[in-house]
Order: structure tokens, then C-alpha cells, then sequence
């Protein structure tokens, strides 16, 4: 093990390239630029040895992974906003085609009104799509994501492709220590990929057929079980690493001082990350906050959820919004208690086109909650409107 | 009307002061087109009133935001499928368009090709500097062969675009193509493909010694215009010497961009064959009616 101190974006790459995809084609965008230039750089010193292709367009990129995938091969790309959205109807094909392709996604605020700092409205506005998600909150999370998505993207119980999101510049463009695995250790851990479905001249197939009411919904009811096997399998691949790496960054959610709590705050991304010191300072007030950090949007951790909300009252905290409605997170954990708890649930939509979320702004949405202080659903901090 | 004499007047009542300073870094040949295409507007006397700016993404597509006028600022490659909306809604507007060569012929590629096929009436303005200069450096589809970029650390092994070329053969009505370093042609050319009706492309080979010229040694300034002059040739002199020429003359311009107009003809547009097509067919139903 070495530890390497690098940006979001290196480390990705880092890690992309340790669990040897065939094929990788990569369209810029900022700031997704420097992940696909550090995979370059690999192409490089010989330690990349598959495929890399400079496409036209993230639609190309999408497609490009779909053919790869398709052809039986492990593939990986990465993306961001615009270039995430550009990519929207191949996100589908790639889900429904049950292909196992991996793809980070750093999370930029979504334009007009230009802007590239984070916001997850470019991830979240991907939630049907059939992609799982998860959301990362430190250089060295996004490295055993990355590791730990192709593994469970590929098993068979799966084979949904899945997308790793990390906030643009907090994570993507700041360095941090991450302990990197020998190359051995990740071949041990994350096996050769073997497709039972591939594209083969001895034993043709055919992916996208023409295909009647009755089948397609099969094939949707299919995915949604799948999905629901990664809820299991999430974890078992976390403990899994956790005992040949010694590191856990939590299963679909990670739990932080939740023991005792009366009051538990939801968070994804680095905003989660954030929130650990705001709860450290909560609780020397005395007051009992804990944290729910959810790491994976899709599939949705409705059961460990409820579990919170029947021992504490919730606060959420939205980086995006679905207008029209509410904060995407504040939603769904809504409809996770629904029926089953009295928890009382606060939302917060904080942080949008990048604006700063600082501990003591996280301290103060924790308070206000308390105080019963907090609207149903509240822009936090929102200036002159 | 105050007449305009110098650049700095020029500025004063085109662009908007606020929005100052630019991004452009020195030496960017962005802002010499944009020159081009403000003096162009001046001789010709438009009211800025009737004139929309659209653009893409990259650094090119940034200059409507400096102007003081309409703009539409959009998604990467898709100006002119925004501006062909623009001018469909209202056809008494000057639709012009900033973009660059990867917006244009990256991205963006069959936007441009459908917009010159059906000849909309629309003036695009690519910036080419052979390179995607916003994201730092990635060779785009007009990069010389063997250029180098951050994507093509070894250098290019793509045959680049002819957007010229490509734009004539689809029967653009206007297209003309000259490197910045050239100060009279291109405010000419502006003014030429600002004027006509259907869908005219005027090219620019403008210099990026940031994220192109370093690379290719070519970072100094002064070096990178020699390069136009070392490798452009006026279309006439091209075909003169292809006509005329030995095999070593030919040998020598073989591989040389050219330069000038390349087609200056009178085409019916997409939207003048619309108006003509609804004419004849409520005529019919007026004459029907009658019956």
C-alpha cells in the first residue's frame, strides 16, 4: 500500500485504471477534464494498456461505453453536468441494455445562469434512469467506490451500470491522502470480467431487439429486482473490503454519531462529509444530532431510513431541488417513513450553483430544527428574494 | 450619427464596458474577430437592434456576453440550432453566430451541417484555433495532422476538418475563410456574408498561444502568425499553381490551408421556400373556397 495525495479527479483516475477497463472514451468538460488527462497520462507510462478514445460528444462517449460493454468488456468513463445530461438517452439504454458500465459523474451546477461549482441537479435529474448512485465524500471514498462499483455493477444479480458522484472542485480539484492498494490486491479483489451476454460471432445475440408489452415490463420488474439485490450486495462488498483494506465508508448510508440521537440529519456528498464537524460541535453543546450521510441515491435506503426515523426526528439537507416540489433527498425520505413513523422531517435546500455550506451554517439548520424554528421545507440562508 | 475612426471608439459603442476585463488571454484571436465582425456591422450601418449574437460553449462563444446587444449564450454545439429558432420566430432579425471549431465541428457538427443544407438564413463566425481552448488543450477535429495536444501528447493522428470545404459542398451561400493575421479581407468577407440572404460561414484561423501554440512551439505571438503566412495560400494562387504549376511548385502547396472566398452564390433559402410554400397553398384554398 502507498499513499498517493491527490485530487478527486487523479484519484478517480487512479482508480479507474487499477481495475483495468478494455475501453475508455472520454469527452472534456470542466471539471471533469483532469480525471480523463490523468487516464491519459496512464496511456502514457504503459500502466493503461486498454483503449482510450477521444470522442465528439458525451453522447458519443455514452455510446462508445455501450458498444464496449456490449462487446464484453470492462469500460468506465467520466462526465459532469451538461456533459451528464447530454449523455440522458444513453443512460437509459445502457441500464435497460443491463450493461456494467462505471462512470463518475462530478456533480456542477446546471446552466443557463453559467456556472461550474457544485450542485447535484445534473445527478439527480438521472434518478430513472436505472443507474445506481452513490455520492462520495472524500478523495479516498471516491477511490473504493470506483474499485467497489465494478464489482458490484458486474455481478449477476446486478448488471446495472453505476454512477459515482462527487461534489466539482471540493473533492474533484482539492488533494487529499488516499491510501492506494498494491495492483494485486484489486486484481484479487475484483475478479476478471467473464459476461455470460456478450456480442460474439460464435454465439450471436442481439442487444436493443424489438420487444412486446408483456416482455419490456419483465425486463423493467427485472431491473427493479436487481436493484434491489445491490441493497444487499452494497454491503457485503463494503465488509468485504473493509476486511482486506481495513477502510468503510459506510454501506448505502454511513452512520455517524447516531446512537442516542434525537435528531438525525441526512446529508449526501461533501456537504455529509461537512456535517461530521458540525455534529462533533452539536454534540459538546450537548445537543443529540447524529448523521445519516447517504451514500447511494438509487437504490434508495428506504428500510435504513425508516430505521432512523423511528428512533429520531429528521433534518435533510437538498443540493439540488425538484421544482416544482422539494429537495430530491427530502422527498424520498418522506415517502420512506410514510405510514410507518411520526418523525417529524425538516428540509433544507442548501448550496445550490455552488454557494458554500459551511459546518456552522450545517450547526445552525440543526438548531433551528430543534427549535422548531424550521419550515416544511426551507431555502436556507436564501439572500434577497 | 457620430462617425467611428478608431478602435477604441469602436469599443465604446459596441461592447459592454461592465463585462470587462475579457477571459481572452494574450495573443488570443478571439477579440481580432470580434473586431473584424464590429467594424463590419459599422460600415454597413446596422441598427444593433435588429442584430442577435448566439453562441455555444468554449471560449469563442463567449463574446456575445461582451456585446451590447441581444445574445443567446447556449449548450455546447448548439448555437445554430438555437439560432435557427430565433430567426424561424422572428425573420426580420440579423442572426449572427460566434462560434468555435470544436463547438462547431465537434459537438456541434450536424447542427452545422443541416443549418448549410437547407441554407437558413444565418451568419456563423467560426474561430478556429485548432484546439478546445476552454478545457485546456484537447486537439479538436480542425487540428493539423501531427499537432499536439493535451489529448494527442504524441501528436494528431486525425485528418482534420475542411469546414470550407464541407460548408460548399452543402451549398452554403456564402463561405470564405482567412487567418486573423489578414486585416482588410476579413471585414470585407463580414460584410459579404452579414448581407446575404442564406447560410453563409466565414472561418477565421485565429491563434491560441495558450493552449495551442506552447505546445507546438509556437507560443510566441509573432511565430504563430509567420505559421498562417508559411502555411496558407489564397485560393486563387492555389488553383493557378495546381493548374499551372511544375510538380515541384504543386509538391510545395499541396498540403497548404487556402484562403479566400470559396463560394459567393445566390440560393433560395429554407425560410423563403416556407413563405413561397404557404403562399401557394392558401392561395389554393382561398381559390377553393371560391368554388
Amino acid at each position: 500500500m502507498t499513499i498517493m495525495i491527490d485530487t478527486g479527479n487523479y484519484i478517480a483516475a487512479k482508480a479507474a485504471v487499477m481495475a483495468r477497463p478494455a475501453v475508455v472514451p472520454a469527452y472534456p468538460i470542466t471539471p471533469q477534464t483532469t480525471l480523463v488527462e490523468g487516464i491519459a497520462n496512464y496511456v502514457k507510462t504503459g500502466e493503461f494498456k486498454g483503449e482510450y478514445i477521444c470522442v465528439e460528444s458525451e453522447h458519443s462517449a455514452m455510446c462508445a461505453c455501450i458498444g464496449a460493454s456490449a462487446a464484453g468488456v470492462r469500460t468506465f468513463t467520466g462526465t459532469s453536468s451538461h456533459g451528464l445530461l447530454l449523455m440522458h438517452e444513453m443512460l437509459h439504454w445502457a441500464a435497460l441494455a443491463r450493461l456494467p458500465i462505471v462512470m463518475c459523474n462530478i456533480n456542477r451546477t446546471v446552466g443557463p445562469g453559467w456556472n461550474i461549482w457544485p450542485d447535484e441537479n445534473d445527478s439527480i435529474s438521472q434518478r430513472d434512469t436505472g443507474w445506481i448512485q452513490f455520492y462520495c465524500s472524500s478523495n479516498q471514498e471516491i477511490f473504493d467506490t470506483v474499485i467497489q462499483a465494478f464489482k458490484l455493477a458486474e455481478n449477476e444479480k446486478v448488471l446495472l451500470p453505476v454512477m459515482i458522484n462527487y461534489n466539482a472542485f471540493i473533492l474533484s480539484h482539492t488533494s487529499m491522502p488516499v491510501e492506494i492498494p498494491k495492483q494485486k490486491e484489486i486484481d484479487d479483489f475484483l475478479s476478471k470480467y467473464k459476461p455470460r451476454w456478450k456480442l460474439d460471432v460464435d454465439n450471436p445475440i442481439t442487444f436493443g431487439n424489438i420487444i412486446l408489452p408483456a416482455d419490456y415490463e419483465k425486463i423493467r420488474k427485472d431491473m427493479q429486482n436487481s436493484s434491489e439485490n445491490a441493497k444487499k450486495l452494497i454491503p457485503e462488498i463494503a465488509k468485504e473490503w473493509k476486511k482486506i483494506f481495513g477502510r468503510y465508508h459506510g454501506d448505502l448510508i454511513e452512520k455517524y454519531r447516531c446512537d442516542g440521537a434525537e435528531y438525525i440529519l441526512l446529508a449526501m456528498g461533501a456537504i455529509g462529509a461537512e456535517s461530521k464537524v458540525a455534529i462533533d460541535n452539536l454534540r459538546k453543546e450537548g445537543l443529540k444530532v447524529g448523521l445519516a450521510r447517504v451514500r447511494t441515491f438509487r437504490p434508495f435506503p428506504k428500510e435504513e431510513i425508516l430505521k432512523l426515523g423511528k428512533q429520531a426526528d429528521l433534518i435533510v439537507i437538498d443540493r439540488n431541488i425538484s421544482v416544482g416540489s422539494e429537495g430530491a433527498l427530502f422527498s424520498e425520505v418522506k415517502a420512506a417513513l410514510y405510514d410507518k413513523s411520526d418523525a417529524k422531517v425538516y428540509g433544507f435546500i442548501a448550496g445550490l450553483g455552488g454557494k458554500d455550506v459551511p459546518y456552522t451554517d450545517i450547526e445552525k439548520i440543526c438548531k433551528k430544527s430543534i427549535n422548531g424554528k424550521a419550515k416544511d421545507c426551507e431555502w436556507y440562508n436564501l439572500e434577497g428574494v | 450619427m457620430v462617425e467611428i475612426k478608431t478602435a477604441e471608439e469602436l469599443n465604446k459603442k459596441y461592447l459592454r464596458e461592465g463585462m470587462w476585463p475579457t477571459i481572452f488571454c494574450n495573443g488570443c484571436g478571439i477579440g481580432v474577430v470580434l473586431e473584424y465582425t464590429l467594424w463590419a456591422i459599422e460600415e454597413l450601418g446596422w441598427d444593433m437592434d435588429k442584430v442577435v449574437f448566439a453562441s455555444g460553449i468554449g471560449c469563442s462563444s463567449r463574446l456575445p456576453g461582451y456585446i451590447n446587444a441581444d445574445g443567446l449564450h447556449t449548450t455546447h454545439g448548439r448555437a445554430i440550432a438555437f439560432a435557427t429558432g430565433i430567426k424561424a420566430a422572428n425573420p426580420d432579425l440579423n442572426v449572427v453566430i460566434f462560434t468555435g471549431d470544436g463547438d462547431c465541428s465537434g459537438i456541434g457538427g450536424n447542427h452545422f451541417i443541416h443549418a448549410a443544407r437547407r441554407n437558413i438564413d444565418l451568419t456563423v463566425i467560426m474561430v478556429n484555433n485548432f484546439v478546445y481552448g476552454m478545457t485546456g488543450g484537447q486537439s479538436s477535429p480542425t487540428a493539423p495532422i501531427g499537432s499536439v495536444a493535451t489529448t494527442a501528447p504524441y501528436g494528431n493522428i486525425e485528418h482534420p476538418f475542411d469546414i470550407c470545404g464541407i460548408a460548399k459542398a452543402l451549398g452554403a451561400n456564402y463561405v470564405a475563410r482567412w487567418p486573423v493575421s489578414h486585416p482588410y479581407q476579413p471585414i470585407k468577407s463580414v460584410k459579404e456574408g452579414l448581407q446575404k440572404k442564406g447560410f453563409s460561414l466565414l472561418e477565421f484561423l485565429a491563434p491560441c498561444p495558450t493552449a495551442y501554440g506552447r505546445r507546438n512551439k509556437l507560443g510566441d505571438i509573432k511565430k504563430l502568425w509567420k505559421w498562417y503566412d508559411d502555411n496558407t495560400i489564397l485560393i486563387e494562387d492555389y488553383e493557378k499553381t495546381m493548374n499551372y504549376g511544375n510538380e515541384k511548385e504543386k509538391e510545395e502547396i499541396k498540403n497548404k490551408i487556402q484562403i479566400g472566398v470559396f463560394q459567393d452564390i445566390e440560393k433560395s433559402g429554407f425560410f423563403e421556400e416556407y413563405e413561397k410554400l404557404m403562399m401557394m397553398l392558401q392561395e389554393k384554398k382561398t381559390t377553393g373556397e371560391k368554388k
